[in-house]
């Protein structure tokens, strides 16, 4: 059976190299749009930092894959899909029949419609090439800015302030990653963040790029200008569903898919950053991963299911650990809260009718699981003065 | 090495101490008294020489004064009021803390220079009912037996007093006799079930007043017996006493008591503040003595009546006569021509000419604006005297407050216009009586701190601005005149005769060895007494103050067994305050109604209330509770328990019935509860409630609760004990009032803060420990705000103190099938040491039968 991925991503090469092991008789091909070898993609802050070279982030070498006896191709582009027939088409013109099609086509880096959006040195934080960019405008030294304080954004950030460039954050909320964070454990992160030379300015939004013939500056819609040789846009992704979508698949925000990961053609399936699953998108490399493991089950003619678990986060940022999980602006959530100063640790829990409903950490993130677990269970936890104190406390008090 | 001989400062036992080069302090094995025994607070001497807050200059209005200007100022107030209102509108109280020679001292400044009999002592509130009762039937204060015959006797009976944990050494004694003669048999007489009971056959509960009713009954029993000898007053006793029944006894522990009495005749009766301490109390002494007096089981070896005084030198004060129904020297108005030898002798023309005011009389006079001038001397009336806020008011009244102490915490120094520093133990140099008549030397052996002279040296110098001069050159002489006046008006029947002191040498008087008194001539060693005794008529009543559906419950007060009486001494001694932490109210479980173990009551009578941790102990009998007297405005101003006391008194004796006041409890709602462990002491205004204690490692522990906002308490307490550069660690659960933070500074620990909506919180104990450490880790800051160690069980409360076994390796060995006090003792060894805490340990197994099922 001929298996055909498309998208060499996390998921994509995850899903290539499962189906190969478990689907009998099967010829796996993986097809990459960037011209290198499967990549760490969430090691890329690593590159950008100086901490790893290119050939650290390469997850899967040639051979390993050829062993893994897929056939993978690096620099194919897919523009179209003939599902009655079968085949997809190469930008090059080439056309690739397939039994099996799985789509992991990811996502891009959203890009803000402002004046000025297209100068030189406004930049995504996305892939290899991006990087690239970055690491060339960041020898020169100078002002960047990057738009966008959520865990990319706070990311490309601190590598390129360990470059040596003054970065300036702009964020549209109060505090960074609010998504992830409460605004306590934002504020930890924002003057932990500030010692190593980061400026915030939040709550801000960008009206305009301003340059000539590269840019120079961002325009704040109070009217400041902060002057800016390097602005990287970090402000959200966006599913890549061009391709599923002209090929008339079911597409809403992202590739629809059910729980086996198939999507409205029951020969395509979709994994990773560039499907929908009831309604909800994923955004971090776990979920793609298990989704590409049910994919390649289902591949294999076996009963396979998602089911995904409450959202949870688990980040490092520039080296801090943080952690959130359930509801975390519940204002109908009681709270409680575990502050140590000398460590930088924060905890707040969010219970209610004494169940836990939420929880974030911040630096010290080892109870996650336990927290994670009391969560899912719904249960009444015991002895609430000792819940944020961590499972070795509330083991020995049960 | 030198050591010194002395006596320790504590209870009337008068246990003889050698103090070495180091302040080392063990019990002198060649004094008669302890010989070479020592109690907790005997043991601990050594930990209380240096006292922080001591009075080392003298102060006049609040300000720094010299000796001179002080002197000049207390003189001038004397000679105002002396002037004004003539010489009852002065007035001295003293202390059974002074040596004899400053007592003599005070007593002659009173009588003969100021001219008053205006001189009480706190002696009134410790036994003046049992020299009420000595005076009637032996027409002399004296106490026949000796501490031997508690060893001889066959019976022993106690009688209001809680000797194991008030006079620990005598109880020693008795236990080692018994354990040694298991035919002896041991009788407690006391409305509570006291650690004494551990050694006792028999504890009658009587209810509080109803002692004379028994003893009345016991007379009319051994009459019926025909065990009683034609006695003077015996009849009128008999016929006062007909009828007498002491309620709610079980009638065959009556009568088995009443056998055991009647078939020995070596019985001692020995009785202490619970008999003294009643508006019936010089009743209750005599209803005692007339037992023996008409059996004639008095004087003889293990037999007699035997009053224990509860203060170092309340005899001593007795014998100079430092009392305001007093002369000096066992001489009394009442015997003509006493008076005039006394005058003679003195070559006082102005001698006192009649009683004067007794404690609680003085202080409801100088409340009247009746008195112009008052020198207190060591001691803290502010604290200890029943109706106590009426009596603050009394002391803000007097124009002119002397306060002579050591101490200038005491919350009646802080009353005084004109504060005087005195020497204190170890420093001053003089004799004491015990309990068994026994005079002893108090020998100093630190220098003089500051600026503190002896209480009889400022004595005279006031004098001598008044215009007389004592001509005293140190104790020595005064010991002297002491011993002449006993000499005076003879021949005479009086027992108390130190002829053999009139010419004792200083250097003699250095080496005093503990003598007996009488001792009519050098050298002479007293003995057993058999005065020529009559019987005295004790028609029962009831207290004063009857209970009523408004004040239904009965209050008690007294000491416990690690504190000494307001605190100023043993209140800084971590070990002595490890064994009752706080101010407790122990209520008998079926009292309790909704009120819980631990939480706050208050305790309300017609004269005040004050606020209490409610302990529920079925040693208490239902219908009574009983609170400590020991704690003041300085460790616990909410549970200073005076102030709701009742200030009855006896007819004759003037003695306050500190031992029944009816009350009712209720309980105390607190927003919060919680604890301050710091590296320093807070003031107790952080909280409507407060009790500070001190722990080891200089660490002060405070017990708070409030009724403010849980959160606003908690960053109140957090900003009390911040310091600079250090970090806290928090837990804060605002929805169940949970607020918890240690600071810590270079993984030292610098102070816990816990606040819970009710009183069950983390134990103390552990936390406390954490002081002595350097290096905190991160991991073990957690720790820290459970209140345990991460996986570890939680600490329970330390029960025996001598052994430092938990309450938790009790429940333990209790779980694993112990269920006796015996048994608990061999598996943990808990209660085998000073036994104080066997009471716990029986509760602990009682509550665990309770759980059983049937």
């Amino acid at each position: 059976m001929r298996i055909l991925v498309v998208g060499a991503g996390p998921a994509g090469t995850r899903c290539a190299v499962r189906a190969a092991q478990r689907v009998r008789g099967a010829e796996v091909t993986l097809l990459g749009a960037e011209l290198a070898l499967p990549y760490d993609r969430v090691a890329l802050s690593k590159l950008l930092a100086g901490e790893a070279e290119i050939g650290d982030l390469i997850t899967h070498p040639v051979v390993e894959l050829a062993a893994l006896q897929v056939r993978f191709r690096a620099g194919v582009a897919v523009t179209e899909i003939d599902r009655a027939a079968q085949v997809v088409t190469t930008r090059k013109g080439e056309r690739l029949a397939y039994d099996r099609l799985v789509l992991a086509t990811g996502s891009s880096a959203v890009r803000l419609p402002l004046p000025g959006a297209e100068l030189p040195g406004v930049l995504a934080y996305r892939d290899l090439d991006d990087v690239r960019a970055m690491l060339r405008l960041a020898a020169e030294g100078g002002h960047a800015v990057v738009i966008g304080g959520g865990l990319l954004g706070l990311e490309a950030a601190t590598g390129l302030a360990a470059r040596g460039m003054k970065v300036t954050v702009v964020h549209a909320m109060g505090w960074p990653m609010d998504r992830q964070l409460d605004p306590e454990a934002g504020a930890l992160l924002t003057t932990r963040l500030a010692r190593r030379g980061i400026r915030f300015v939040m709550p801000a939004a960008t009206v305009a790029l301003e340059g000539v013939r590269h840019v120079q500056g961002v325009r704040l819609d109070d009217g400041r200008l902060l002057p800016a040789s390097l602005v990287v846009m970090s402000v959200g992704i966006r599913p890549n569903v061009a391709l599923a979508r002209d090929a008339g698949l079911q597409v809403a925000r992202g590739v629809v898919v059910d729980d086996a990961m198939r999507t409205s053609d029951a020969a395509i399936y979709a994994v990773g950053e560039c499907t929908e699953h009831q309604g909800r998108l994923i955004g971090l490399v776990k979920p793609a991963l298990e989704q590409a493991e049910v994919a390649a089950a289902a591949l294999a003619g076996e009963a396979a299911c998602w089911q995904p678990v409450p959202d949870s986060a688990a980040l490092k940022v520039s080296g801090t650990a943080v952690w959130s999980a359930g509801e975390i602006s519940a204002e109908t959530a009681e709270a409680i809260i575990l502050r140590d100063e000398g460590a930088e640790e924060y905890r707040r829990l969010f219970l209610r009718d004494g169940r836990l409903v939420g929880a974030v950490l911040y630096g010290d993130t080892a109870d996650a699981g336990y927290y994670m677990r009391l969560i899912a269970e719904q249960r009444v936890v015991g002895s609430r003065a000792e819940l944020a104190l961590g499972s070795s406390f509330m083991d020995a008090a049960a | 090495m030198s050591v010194t001989r002395s006596t320790c400062p504590y209870c009337g036992v008068g246990c003889g101490v050698l103090v070495d080069a180091k302040g080392g302090v063990t019990g002198d094995p060649d004094h008669p008294a302890n010989q070479g025994r020592l109690c907790s607070k005997g043991t601990a001497l050594g930990e209380t020489l240096d006292q922080p807050g001591r009075l080392l200059h003298p102060e006049v209005d609040g300000k720094r004064a010299s000796w001179d200007a002080a002197l000049d100022a207390a003189a001038e107030g004397f000679r105002r009021a002396l002037a004004e209102g003539g010489p009852d509108s002065t007035a001295l109280y003293v202390s059974g803390q002074l040596l004899t020679e400053d007592y003599f001292a005070a007593n002659k400044f009173a009588k003969a220079v100021l001219g008053t009999a205006n001189i009480d002592s706190n002696s009134r509130l410790c036994m003046a009912s049992a020299v009420a009762g000595h005076k009637r039937a032996f027409g002399e204060d004296l106490v026949p037996g000796v501490y031997e015959d508690l060893e001889q006797a066959d019976l022993v009976v106690l009688v209001g007093s809680n000797l194991a944990w008030c006079h620990p050494v005598l109880f020693q004694r008795l236990v080692a006799a018994r354990a040694a003669r298991p035919s002896m048999r041991v009788v407690v007489i006391d409305p509570r079930r006291t650690a004494s009971c551990d050694a006792a056959d028999l504890h009658l509960a009587v209810a509080p007043g109803d002692d004379v009713a028994l003893f009345d009954a016991l007379l009319c029993h051994l009459h019926a017996a025909g065990l009683t000898q034609p006695a003077p007053g015996l009849d009128a006793a008999l016929a006062a006493a007909a009828g007498a029944r002491p309620q709610g006894i079980p009638a065959a522990d009556l009568a088995r008591f009443f056998a055991w009495f009647a078939a020995t005749p070596r019985v001692v009766t020995l009785f202490s503040q619970g008999t003294n301490q009643s508006s019936a109390g010089t009743d209750k002494a005599n209803a005692i003595i007339n037992c023996h007096v008409a059996t004639g089981r008095l004087g003889q070896p293990g037999a007699g009546p035997f009053s224990v005084t509860g203060q170092p030198n309340a005899m001593g004060g007795r014998e100079v006569g430092a009392l305001a129904n007093m002369l000096a020297g066992h001489l009394d108005w009442s015997v003509p021509g006493e008076h005039a030898a006394l005058a003679g002798f003195w070559r006082a023309p102005k001698l006192a000419t009649q009683p004067g005011l007794k404690a609680v009389e003085l202080f409801q006079a100088a409340g009247a604006g009746r008195i112009g001038a008052l020198w207190v001397m060591a001691t803290n009336p502010a604290v200890s005297m029943p109706d106590a806020s009426a009596v603050r008011a009394a002391l803000r009244r007097v124009p002119m407050l002397v306060v002579s102490d050591c101490t200038r915490d005491s919350d009646t120094v802080a009353l005084a216009r004109i504060r005087l520093p005195a020497l204190g133990w170890g420093e001053k140099d003089g004799t004491v009586t015990n309990s068994e008549r026994v005079i002893s030397r108090q020998r100093g052996f630190r220098p003089w701190p500051g600026e503190a002279r002896p209480d009889w040296w400022a004595i005279s110098q006031v004098a001598r601005r008044l215009g007389w001069d004592f001509g005293w050159d140190g104790p020595a002489a005064i010991f002297r005149e002491h011993a002449a006046v006993t000499t005076l008006a003879r021949p005479s029947q009086r027992v108390f005769d130190l002829a053999g002191f009139t010419a004792l040498e200083d250097a003699g008087y250095a080496a005093l060895a503990p003598t007996r008194w009488p001792v009519p001539v050098p050298g002479a060693q007293g003995g057993r007494l058999q005065p020529a005794a009559r019987c005295v008529p004790t028609p029962p009543r009831p207290p004063v103050n009857a209970t009523s559906d408004s004040f239904p419950l009965r209050l008690l007060t007294g000491r416990l067994r690690d504190q000494w009486h307001t605190m100023t001494r043993t209140g800084l001694v971590p070990r002595l305050m490890a064994h009752v932490p706080e101010p407790l109210l122990s209520m008998h479980p079926d009292d309790a109604g909704a009120m819980v173990d631990g939480a706050l009551a208050r305790v309300e009578s017609d004269w005040g209330s004050a606020v209490l941790r409610l302990k529920l102990d079925t040693a208490i009998p239902p219908g009574s509770v009983f609170a400590p007297m020991h704690w003041t405005d300085r460790f616990a101003p909410a549970a200073r328990i005076n102030p709701a006391v009742n200030p009855a008194v006896d007819p004759i004796s003037g003695q306050p019935e500190l031992k029944h006041t009816p009350v009712r409890v209720l309980p105390v709602p607190m927003a919060w509860h919680g604890f301050v462990l710091a590296r320093q002491s807070l003031p107790a205004e952080l909280g409507e409630w407060a009790a500070r204690l001190p722990l080891a490692h200089g660490v002060w522990r405070h017990e708070l609760a409030g009724e403010d906002a849980p959160a606003a308490a908690f960053a109140r307490l957090r900003a009390a004990v911040t310091e600079p550069d250090a970090a806290w660690v928090t837990l804060d659960d605002a929805a169940a009032g949970t607020h918890r933070a240690a600071l810590l500074r270079d993984g030292r620990l610098l102070a816990v803060v816990f606040l819970g909506a009710s009183p069950t919180l983390p134990a103390r104990d552990w936390l406390a420990g954490l002081f002595a450490e350097n290096r905190i880790s991160l991991p073990a800051r957690r720790a820290l705000l459970a209140g345990r160690p991460a996986d570890g069980p939680a600490p329970t409360p330390t029960i025996c103190v001598c052994h430092g076994v938990s309450a938790g390796s009790i429940a333990a060995a209790i779980a694993g099938g112990v269920c006796t006090l015996a048994q608990v003792g061999e598996a943990t060894a808990a209660g085998t040491g000073c036994g104080s805490c066997r009471p716990e340990i029986n509760a602990l197994l009682a509550a665990a039968k309770v759980v059983e099922p049937a």
